[in-house]
């Protein structure tokens, strides 16, 4: 082992599929992690399953960690590279392999975009469902590994309940596919499970095959405002207990409404707390009654004011207050720290609650906003990287609102992951053994630790171990 | 005299630090797009320009070379949640790179003096190349150096160029446009600035005219200084950002900018150009007043039109196949200015049109200021995309409102044998008035 892995990747790659001159390691020393930077020791743009799997033994045979990023938007630093670290990135793997509309699938390669993905399948009549906020941005790869989440989180579920097969590259380059068409498959564990979410720090994913559903004939929006935030909650618990499962049902809290009426004018009022915006999907008949029964119970439940969107254009018009959340928060301050913490539904307005008291605590600006349906919160934290009191304080309050969601029956990550953000309150919020169990199931899939090591949890350590069970050796 | 925007350095940290990386730039970049690498996006550059900016960095002249490879369309600048002023950014790197030197040789020093020291600083001159390359090109000469193979002559790069330099006008604006013109029926109902721009007036002076004729039929009073500075977008664009200032000035000097209504521009390049005077001359104790009124007053034609609610033409344009047209969005009118529905507003109001839209209308078409003539290889392939969607539509006619789109269109076109015409939005608008 006495040559470089550098030396070793340049004989092996294309002369531009290995990265080393500073300026564009720079560029791939972050993802879309507020406040983390580290420089890779080299990027390999990969552009096979045989390169990664060659990446890979040779990564293993010299012990260098692997880091696999894909359009680098993740919000956890799970693609945030490590000291020494190779960058492993799969955008230029971006082919669609097959598009079966007999048993309703898409095989991709990782880099595919799921915008590509959702516009092939709306091209067929088909839907993709999970579209995470970076949808035109975020990688399959990246959404598999991360087990992204989006808007339609409550109907329609999230990226796992689309995964039906991987194919894997193992540490050691070994590759093996998982998985399969078929609605029904019990043969032996379900490994692709265990490999959403998984964060690369198990395999490196080199195709997919995803589950397509037929495309919903038609869509119905409405735009609901509160005066109390206790109002909106009754609403969705009503809409729910009536049977209906629409497939937004999002949520903004008043200090998210002022910034968004600060930054776009588009008419909000500045004395209510909060805005639902709800749709409906479905076949066209449904689509009409559960709008029209949404309306009659927001009503009920006190809404200030309801709109009805009439036709797609009014429709996009609604969905620009929620659109807007992001930027309208973006423009306040230069560091956004968005989170992710996620509750029960019932427990909801008790955690926007807690959010805003927390922030007032700790003097902070905080705008909500979410996923009500699902309980997904986004606490966004509007403050400045170059002021270390004040990230401290941030990270004073989002550490009472993690431990505040597990309290409530929730978690510290609805769709964002742990990476390094959140690795500190894993074992609060999952307990010592099952980070244990994810640490030995780590060891079994990557005993030299080569994969993303230390995201998620710290590895193991007991190396003479990991050697004795090693399949490489 | 040097501005704090001349330097990523010293230039406000707060710029620089609103790119959150969340990279949603990245789809909307044609250089990422192209290469997949992550330094060849939008976020990667600000990546790059942080580092220095914090010192963590020399500029190097890899770091310059990405500046020079950016084509500026502004396209991250739409799909930005954050509103990182990419531009600025943009600008200061390229000033930075330039006053580093890094990219410096005795050619390209001698190429830049010559072009936007000498020869785009000064109208007057500019007019008499515009003259002789005129000359050059209907008399004969163009056809008989050809012939004679004496173009081989040249160097390789200026004989890749030469079959694409744009068709000189006999007549140059001041030529077609009195200083001050009054609408026919003798009521004013706006008083309006017309500029005419460097290739403007020397290729598409047609389009200034029509420009003119179009605000004389909406009730506008038209001063047109005849002699007229380069709005310094060029040398804004390339790192000549002390240049940029000078002519930013001497244009404030050209306009009665309180009296006037608007300040009517019909070139995209320009127009994104010259609403940020404010900001590029916001240092400037003598002119930031007057550049701040400027910069609420430059209007592109579409944007002025719409807003005081034009008058729809009553005829169809006869010859022309207006029934089959299509709309290619320049980048610095639909990222630049944020102008997309104006153009179409003002081409369905035409009888006759049948507007079919582009795909990818707003992606740039390589062109990009002088990008078509020092990243050839790069320019091509956008061009080749962009021909590939116009074919698709099977329009006759491309509607664009910028000289450098249509040059690169129109020239791309004939290469490839296709007889599609390219027009300004106004232009047509001016003929529909025409046929009344």
């Amino acid at each position: 082992m006495t040559t470089d892995i550098i030396a070793e990747l340049s004989a092996r790659f294309p002369p531009q599929a290995v990265i080393t001159q500073h300026e564009d390691l720079l560029a791939y020393s972050y993802d879309g992690t507020p406040m983390l930077q580290q420089l890779p020791r080299a990027a390999v743009l990969v552009n096979s399953r045989e390169e990664v799997a060659a990446l890979l033994a040779l990564a293993s045979k010299h012990g260098t960690p692997v880091v696999t990023r894909g359009s680098g938007t993740g919000l956890s630093g799970g693609s945030v590279p490590l000291e020494g670290c190779i960058v492993l990135c799969t955008a230029r793997m971006n082919r669609v392999l097959e598009l079966d509309t007999d048993n309703l699938t898409i095989m991709v390669e990782p880099g595919v975009i799921n915008n590509e993905v959702a516009m092939r399948a709306d091209a067929v009549g088909l839907f993709y469902p999970p579209d995470p906020g970076s949808m035109k941005v975020s990688t399959i790869g990246g959404n598999v590994s991360e087990n992204s989440g989006g808007l339609r989180g409550l109907k329609y579920g999230v990226t796992r309940d689309y995964v039906m097969g991987l194919e894997v590259v193992l540490a050691t380059g070994e590759t093996f596919f998982t998985g399969n068409k078929c609605v029904k498959d019990v043969a032996g564990y379900s490994l692709k499970d265990i490999f959403i979410g998984s964060e690369g720090t198990l395999g490196v994913v080199t195709k997919i095959l995803l589950k397509l559903i037929p495309k919903p004939a038609a869509r119905k929006t409405l735009l609901a405002i509160y005066e109390r935030m206790d109002e909106a909650a009754a609403t969705v618990s009503a809409i729910i207990a009536a049977k209906i499962i629409p497939c937004t049902m999002e949520f903004l809290d008043r200090t998210t409404i002022r910034c968004i009426e600060n930054y776009s004018k588009v008419g909000l009022p500045l004395d209510c707390e909060a805005i639902l915006l709800l749709e409906s999907d479905g076949h066209p008949a449904a689509v009409e009654e559960e709008a029209k029964r949404m309306e009659q119970i927001a009503r009920e439940h006190g809404a200030r004011s309801i709109s009805l969107a009439k036709d797609v254009e009014e429709a996009t018009k609604l969905m620009t207050a929620r659109r807007m959340a992001i930027p309208a928060m973006a423009r306040v301050a230069p560091t956004t720290i968005l989170e992710d913490a996620t509750v029960p539904r019932s427990k909801l307005p008790d955690m926007v609650r807690f959010v805003q008291k927390t922030a007032d605590k700790y003097k902070l600006t905080v705008g909500t906003f979410g996923h009500f349906g699902d309980g997904n919160l986004h606490p966004t934290f509007l403050a400045n990287e170059r002021n270390p009191e004040e990230i401290h304080r941030v990270h004073q309050a989002v550490t009472e609102i993690f431990s505040y969601a597990v309290e409530l029956g929730g978690t510290i990550s609805g769709e964002h992951g742990i990476g390094l953000t959140k690795k500190s309150f894993l074992p609060g919020a999952i307990g010592e053994l099952n980070v244990r169990i994810l640490g030995e199931l780590k060891r079994a899939f990557d005993p030299k630790g080569i994969l993303n090591p230390g995201k998620i949890f710290d590895q193991l350590r007991s190396p003479n171990d990991a050697a004795a069970r090693s399949p490489a050796n | 005299m040097s501005s704090s925007h001349d330097s990523l350095r010293t230039l406000d940290y707060s710029v620089i630090q609103q790119c959150m990386h969340c990279g949603f730039c990245l789809p909307t970049c044609p250089t990422y797009d192209a290469t997949h690498l992550e330094r060849n996006s939008p976020r990667g550059r600000i990546a790059l320009m942080r580092a220095i900016a914090d010192d963590r960095m020399e500029l190097t002249r890899a770091f310059a070379d990405e500046m020079y490879f950016c084509l500026g369309c502004l396209a991250c600048m739409t799909a930005c949640p954050a509103g990182v002023e990419y531009s600025q950014l943009f600008e200061t790197s390229r000033a930075m790179a330039e006053k580093s030197a890094v990219l410096s040789n005795p050619t390209r020093r001698w190429t830049r003096r010559l072009m936007l020291k000498g020869l785009f600083t000064r109208p007057r001159l500019l007019r008499l190349v515009g003259r002789l390359l005129y000359f050059y090109q209907t008399t004969g000469l163009q056809k008989l150096f050809r012939r004679l193979g004496l173009v081989k002559l040249l160097p390789s790069r200026i004989q890749q160029l030469e079959p694409q330099s744009p068709a000189v006008r006999a007549k140059f604006s001041h030529q077609l446009i009195a200083p001050v013109e009054t609408p026919q029926n003798g009521i004013i109902r706006y008083r309006v600035g017309l500029l005419t721009g460097c290739v403007q007036d020397l290729v598409f002076s047609n389009i200034n005219r029509d420009t003119a004729d179009v605000l004389l039929a909406n009730g506008c009073e038209v001063h047109t200084p005849p002699v007229q500075f380069c709005c310094g977008s060029l040398h804004g664009h390339n790192g000549e950002s002390e240049t940029s200032r000078v002519l930013a000035r001497r244009n404030l000097d050209l306009f009665d900018i309180e009296g006037l209504d608007a300040i009517i521009t019909n070139a995209a390049g320009c127009g994104s150009h010259l609403k940020t005077y404010d900001r590029l001359l916001a240092e400037d104790k003598r002119y930031a007043e007057r550049a701040a009124i400027w910069s609420t007053k430059c209007k592109d034609i579409s944007e002025f039109l719409v807003q005081i609610g034009f008058r729809a033409p009553t005829a169809k344009p006869a010859n022309l196949p207006i029934d089959k047209l299509t709309y290619h969005e320049a980048c610095h009118l639909c990222h630049g200015q944020k102008i997309t529905v104006q153009p179409r507003r003002i081409l369905k109001s035409i009888p006759g049109v049948r507007l079919t839209e582009l795909a990818e209308s707003t992606w740039c078409c390589g062109s990009a200021g002088i990008y078509n003539i020092i990243q050839p290889a790069m320019s091509q392939q956008l061009l080749s995309r962009k021909l590939g969607h116009i074919a698709n539509t099977g329009a006759a006619i491309v509607a664009t409102a910028n000289p450098g789109c249509h040059l690169q269109i129109e020239n791309g076109a004939k290469a490839t044998g296709s007889n599609i015409q390219v027009l300004h939005p106004v232009s047509l608008l001016a003929i529909a008035y025409r046929t009344e």
